[in-house]
């Protein structure tokens, strides 16, 4: 066994915090596990499912959160353990079972991991899950290292048990996407058997698993909640180090507590600021909180996203008895620290050095000028771009050559994969609203019903193959059922592409490997009563004409599949490209052609670069990977392929 | 048990998505967890296989777990496998102590002008204490694969000595890694960056 599954309990591992929590949940012995791809959160799923046949135990990558939070719960109510992983965005996606779920009970252990992306690094929205868990009542840990990754989850589900309802884990992406040392447990090696028991021990008439009735069951939730706390007090994921008196405290939790190790460090602060680090958020410790708070009287609070511990710390303070003296707090209401994006150590540091009246250089001030001084231009940006030879860049060329042929200002309405980048060049800015998943095909349905108002732009909704099964169907059904204008365009790379090539129901094949019913959309479509078009985007001819031939029509929506792998699956495998490509420098014009650069500057494939030498085009052979589109849109013909 | 001339150590591997870092921090990363060190890898991911300037952070320490943020001003090594990265790294992490590897093969960003490759690598140059420049690409394309070029560079860094990190403990790592013939030719690339820097 390798990977996760690897049995060398003592062993220390380089592990990513998902890789670590994936470890947690195998050390807890779970029996099934559930997921959709979502970045920061996809290695959790994608490691266990790695290991799953072998290690006896069941996952799958599911149609979408909210079906995966449920598999999990099915697996939980008939006694067997089982974790489900996602993205901020995919909770949202699940929220409504889960704010039912809470209200019931549960069966064997249940865990829901959930990873925020502060910054958004991967994400189309920035939000804070941590109020999730406040506001549904669901106890809540978070991770400050690896260590803590897997240790946290392997207890979660002990802890869920205990209290009888889901537990969460708040990851990050610093904490999920890093690496760092895990020292790993032992494997149990129980068998496990699967049994639905319905019958509720309080009140025998009603069935177990039932989020009714719920006012009753809600106050039940309360009293799970303060069990939580109470074993929180003496949680050893809470810790403080630093003097017993302190000029500031800083208080803070999951992957903000290295940074301020480090911010103290670097500022040599270590005798005058204490640190309290927290890793049961919710419900928060209170005894231990307000026994830590006697030991300064500056508080700063350092956290991501919202002033999450600022405001339920506020709270507990405002409950303590009147004569207790207040202390200053720093944080997000004070303006030390901003409610937006993630913290790093520089920022950190920033922030304690304004409180503390200190300075702090970097570096020398002499070095700081002379690397200032180098010209922006040696140092060209690098605007993030589909890979080279990637369908969605021929996609987006033929769209954009439809609408501008239609002429009547039509536009992309789009969502979150790969295309999200036709927001920007890499898809010729072609798409012009961008959401959650499925939001596309969602939003024109509003815009296609606009025709009584004189609006007459072409709308084309765009949505990629798993998107289409995650969220896009009801959207399209809606439109067919309301005859909205517009045309769906799905970009079918027969993959999960930007998660890591996931295969989704229309692959036919399984999370782990098993062959399996391909949920066949131009089918589905045609059941529906709708009319498809497929084409290869790399036919860049039939695309523009197919594509503006769906956008003249009128009535309800139509649906055009762009079907073509995605590069990086298709060269994995081919290991060789379909076509050597070469640029003939007799033919190609360079600066003396009308174009202005059309291959380089406005296709923007990174395999055609411009040779300032030479004042033409040419292609970079390590990282052109021989599509032959380009060849069809050089206006001189200059571009050769040759098939291999 | 070998200690570290700083602690913690920190290394910056740049490059541009699809080149390779996280292989590259991955493997360095393996051979200090089996000397029993504290290793934290930072990545940039979503960039990593679309073109975007990608980096990892790797930091070292006998003493602790550190965050996956090397602070600016702060990098101790920086491994290039592009040169404009390389440039873009220095800028911000470099300080008057820096050391500098770096393959010398431009990747051109999309629709951007570039000034001489000279003017790059004197740029490099001015900014680091010590710094290596090798043409590591085109020593892989000889041994038939661009990708080769990750583990000549490997090789220079170790071959360099300024890395606690001797060619045996690399070498177990790589075979751990690397099944059968795959092992050779990677050790082959290993010792070409070995030899491009003791010249
Ligand atoms: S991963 Fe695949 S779909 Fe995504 S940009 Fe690259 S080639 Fe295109
Ligand atoms: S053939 Fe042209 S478009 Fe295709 S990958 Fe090569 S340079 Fe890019």
């Amino acid at each position: 066994m390798s990977g996760v599954g690897i049995d060398a309990p003592g062993s220390t591992q380089l592990f990513i915090g998902n890789e670590a929590i994936a470890r947690g949940a195998l050390e807890a012995g779970i029996g099934v596990a559930s997921a959709y791809p979502g970045t920061p959160s996809t290695e959790i799923m994608a490691s266990l499912i790695s290991v799953a046949k072998e290690m006896n135990f069941y996952a799958e990558w599911s149609v979408n959160e909210k079906v995966a939070m449920e598999v999990a719960a099915g697996a939980s109510f008939a006694g067997i353990r089982a974790i489900t992983s996602m993205k901020q965005n995919g909770v949202n996606v699940a929220f409504d079972f889960l704010a039912n779920l809470v209200m019931s009970g549960i069966g064997a252990g249940l865990v829901l991991v959930s990873c925020d992306d502060p910054s958004t690094i991967s994400s189309s929205n920035e939000q804070d899950l941590r109020n999730i868990a406040k506001w549904l009542d669901i106890p809540l840990l978070e991770p400050a290292t690896f260590q803590e990754a897997k240790d946290m989850t392997k207890w979660a589900f002990d802890l869920a048990e205990e209290l009888n309802t889901i537990c969460m884990i708040r990851s990050v992406t610093r904490i999920a996407h890093a690496r760092g040392n895990v020292r790993l447990g032992e494997l149990p090696k129980k068998e496990q058997k699967a049994h639905f028991d319905s019958i509720c021990p309080v009140v025998p008439t009603l069935p177990k698993f039932i989020s009714y009735p719920s006012a009753w069951l809600h106050s039940q939730l309360h009293a799970k909640l303060d069990k939580a706390r109470e074993l929180f007090e003496s949680s050893p994921f809470n810790w403080y180090t630093g003097p017993e008196e302190a000029e500031l405290l800083i208080i803070t939790g999951g992957s903000c507590w290295l940074y301020s190790l480090e911010a103290v460090k670097a500022l040599k602060l270590e005798n005058k600021v204490g640190i309290l680090k927290l890793g049961t958020i919710w419900p928060l410790p209170r005894k231990l909180i307000e026994l830590h708070l006697g030991k300064s009287q500056k508080i700063l609070m350092v956290e991501e996203i919202d002033p999450f511990l600022e405001g339920s710390i506020k709270e507990l303070v405002a409950d303590l008895p009147p004569a207790t003296p207040r202390p200053t707090f720093y944080g997000k209401h004070s303006g030390h620290i901003n409610a937006y994006g993630e913290l790093n150590p520089d920022l950190v540091i920033e922030v304690i050095a304004s409180i503390m009246n200190l300075t702090y250089e970097s570096r020398p001030a002499e070095y700081s000028k002379k690397a200032e001084e180098i010209p922006f231009t040696y140092m060209p940006p690098r605007i993030m771009t589909f890979c080279s030879g990637c369908p969605h860049r021929a996609t987006f060329w033929a769209i954009k050559n439809a609408l501008r042929l239609d002429g009547r200002d039509g536009f992309v309405t789009g969502d979150i994969g790969c295309y999200t980048l036709a927001i920007g060049p890499a898809g010729f800015f072609q798409m012009r609203t961008m959401y959650c998943m499925g939001a596309g095909a969602g939003v024109a349905n509003g815009l296609g019903k606009l025709g009584q108002f004189g609006f007459n732009q072409p709308v084309l909704a765009v949505c990629g193959d798993s998107t289409f099964f995650h969220a896009a169907i009801p959207a399209l059904i809606n439109g067919i059922y309301n005859k909205s204008n517009f045309t769906l365009v799905i970009l079918d790379n027969n993959a999960t592409a930007m998660t890591g090539f996931q295969p989704h129901p229309g692959t036919g094949v399984t999370g782990m490997g098993e062959i399996t019913t391909a949920v066949d959309m131009e089918a589905l479509c045609h059941s529906l009563g709708v009319q498809v078009e497929v084409c290869d985007p790399f036919d860049l001819e039939n695309s523009t004409a197919t594509l503006l031939k769906a956008i003249a029509q009128d009535g309800g929506p139509r649906v055009v599949i762009m079907r073509r792998e995605c590069e990086l699956v298709r060269g994995r495998r081919d290991k060789k490209p379909p076509y050597k490509v070469h640029v003939d420098p007799d033919k190609c014009l360079g600066e003396a052609c009308g174009c202005d650069r059309l291959c380089t500057r406005i296709f923007g494939c990174p395999g055609l670069v411009w040779d300032s030498e030479s004042g033409k085009a040419t292609i970079d052979e390590t990282i052109c990977t021989g599509c032959g589109v380009c060849t069809d849109i050089c206006p001189q013909g200059a571009i050769i392929r040759e098939a291999v | 048990m070998k200690t570290l001339a700083k602690d913690p150590l920190n290394l910056i591997i740049a490059g541009v998505g699809g080149q390779g870092n996280v292989m590259i921090s991955l493997l360095i990363g393996k051979a200090f967890i089996k000397e029993g060190y504290f290793v934290t890898i930072g990545e940039t991911y979503g960039a990593s296989q679309r073109s975007g300037s990608v980096m990892s952070h790797l930091r070292i320490s006998r003493e602790n777990q550190y965050s996956p943020f090397i602070p600016n001003g702060r990098a101790d090594i920086i491994l290039g496998m592009e040169p404009v990265e390389t440039l873009r790294i220095l800028q911000q992490f470099g300080n008057s102590d820096v050391i500098t590897i770096a393959n010398s093969r431009l990747i051109h960003a999309a629709g951007m002008e570039y000034p001489s490759l000279d003017k790059i690598v004197a740029a490099i140059e001015g900014l680091s204490a010590k710094s290596w420049l090798i043409n590591a690409t085109d020593e892989a394309m000889k041994l038939g694969d661009p990708i080769f070029a990750n583990m000549i560079l490997i090789g220079a860094l170790v071959g360099s000595g300024i890395f606690p990190i001797d060619k045996k403990s690399m070498e177990l790592v790589l075979r751990e890694s690397f099944p059968g013939e795959k092992f050779d030719t990677n050790m082959v690339a290993f010792n070409k960056g070995m030899e491009l820097v003791a010249q």
